[in-house]
């Protein structure tokens, strides 16, 4: 046979996509599943670490059933609607003008019962996408806590956003409602407090693109929950 | 090579003699990309080593069939099939380590050292001698991956696997982490500094 000939090229080209293709989209298949699992699980633990709860590696799911008492869908207005907090695609909803959107809220119950507001929240930072969750005392305005993550920033620079020495600095000392005024908290570089009089904390240096990124994010993301949380300080 | 080839060199000389990375001057990107921490460097050297000996042993396989006009091709599609099944298991299996590499095991297509063995070695050789090439030089692509991994994590964040090792007393007088340690530049240095040094012990690699 001819190994040079154009057919002989041609088939064998064929049949060798198709046999990479079906092992390709078989595993992918087979996989599914665990992904997904793995998936839901970390996005779980983002959650907790929110409000400070580190779970197991192998007990994510049942520490987020325990604490998680309630998860919902609010709009702009402050109302629950109908809708599943967990699946809403958070790249997609920031995208939408605020009354649009659809508002996750996590209800966490912490285990001396105080109950926690978590807030997702998604935004671009200078490499990718950035995300985090913000908790929310009971008293709809101090800040409990927050996590954040990136897909791609700088190691060492932005990256760093997701370490305690940034994150550490969302606790009780911010407030969301200065004197009755909802003010998002701002990311600042050197400490310099913004001029609006709103609660912040300090960027990364280095980081700057990332640091403003979180600033936008959180003011993005936070702004439509606001008459939710009026609600709650009544 | 038309000498005969010895199952043990195969496996045993891309270590030092014939280092893809610091002796070819193969796979260099990967080396600047992965090494800002010592954990996703030996996970990428695994994964590598995976990728190289399974494409080497396929390619091998199926060498006397390739028509030689598309063999790139065919040697491309083998291993990014192999590198999008590997990914899809990190996925699954270990999904923190794969959120930590994200695009650099797609970007294990490109590695240039898996073109060079399949090319050079796997269309010549029978599938064992190839799977021992592939072993062997996605070890010696590691070995490398770990030392310039272990110097930058230490210099650059003081740390270890994620561990701190660099004592706090020594923060408290003075010293400060090397930032440039960080940036992809210092890579390049340290692969510098590392051929320097292997070749002062090898004359035989010096060239004139």
């Amino acid at each position: 046979m001819n190994k040079q000939s154009n057919v002989y090229t041609t088939v064998y080209i064929i049949i060798l996509v198709l046999v990479v293709g079906t092992a390709l989209a078989s595993t992918a298949l087979a996989l599914r599943p665990k992904q997904q699992e793995n998936i839901d699980a970390d996005k779980m633990r983002q959650i907790l670490a929110a409000v400070h709860i580190t779970p197991e590696k192998n007990g994510i799911v049942e520490d987020f059933n325990r604490y998680i008492v309630e998860q919902k869908v609010v709009n702009s207005a402050g109302e629950t609607i109908e809708g599943n907090a967990f699946t809403i695609n958070m790249p997609e909803q920031i995208k939408l003008p605020a009354d649009k959107r659809s508002l996750p809220v996590f209800v966490c119950k912490m285990q001396g019962g105080e109950i926690k507001y978590i807030l997702p929240a998604y935004g671009a930072g200078l490499w990718g996408p950035i995300w985090g969750y913000i908790a929310i005392d009971s008293d709809g305005s101090t800040v409990y806590g927050a996590y954040f993550a990136h897909q791609g920033e700088t190691p060492g620079l932005g990256a760093e956003i997701e370490k305690p020495a940034f994150t550490d600095q969302f606790n009780s000392s911010l407030h969301l409602f200065k004197d009755g005024k909802f003010m998002p908290i701002e990311v600042v570089k050197g400490g310099i407090a913004p001029a609006s009089g709103a609660d912040y904390v300090n960027g990364i240096s280095g980081g700057t693109i990332t640091s403003k990124g979180v600033g936008t994010m959180l003011d993005n993301c936070l702004t439509p929950y606001k008459l939710f949380l009026e609600q709650l300080s009544k | 090579m038309a000498e005969k080839i010895n199952n043990k060199n195969v496996l045993f000389n891309p270590f030092s003699k014939n280092n893809p990375v610091i002796v070819q001057v193969l796979g260099i990107c990967s080396v600047l990309a992965v090494t800002v921490k010592l954990e996703p460097a030996i996970v990428m050297g695994i994964s590598v080593i995976a990728v190289l000996a399974f494409s080497n042993v396929i390619i091998s396989l199926i060498r006397n069939t390739i028509p030689t006009n598309i063999r790139i091709i065919v040697q491309l599609v083998v291993v990014a099939g192999l590198v999008a099944i590997v990914d899809q298991l990190l996925k699954a299996y270990t999904y923190d380590v794969s959120k930590q590499l994200s695009v650099f095991i797609g970007l294990i297509i490109t590695n240039c050292i898996l073109m060079g063995r399949l090319e050079a070695f796997a269309m010549a050789n029978k599938p064992w001698p190839s799977f021992l090439d592939g072993i062997g030089n996605g070890i010696g692509y590691t070995i490398i991956l770990i030392i310039v991994g272990f110097f930058r994590e230490l210099l650059g964040s003081g740390t270890l696997l994620g561990f701190q090792v660099v004592p706090q007393w020594c923060y408290d007088h003075g010293y400060v982490n090397n930032g440039l340690m960080i940036l992809p530049p210092m890579a390049l240095i340290v692969v510098a500094c590392i051929i320097c040094v292997h070749r002062l012990y090898n004359k035989d690699l010096q060239e004139e």
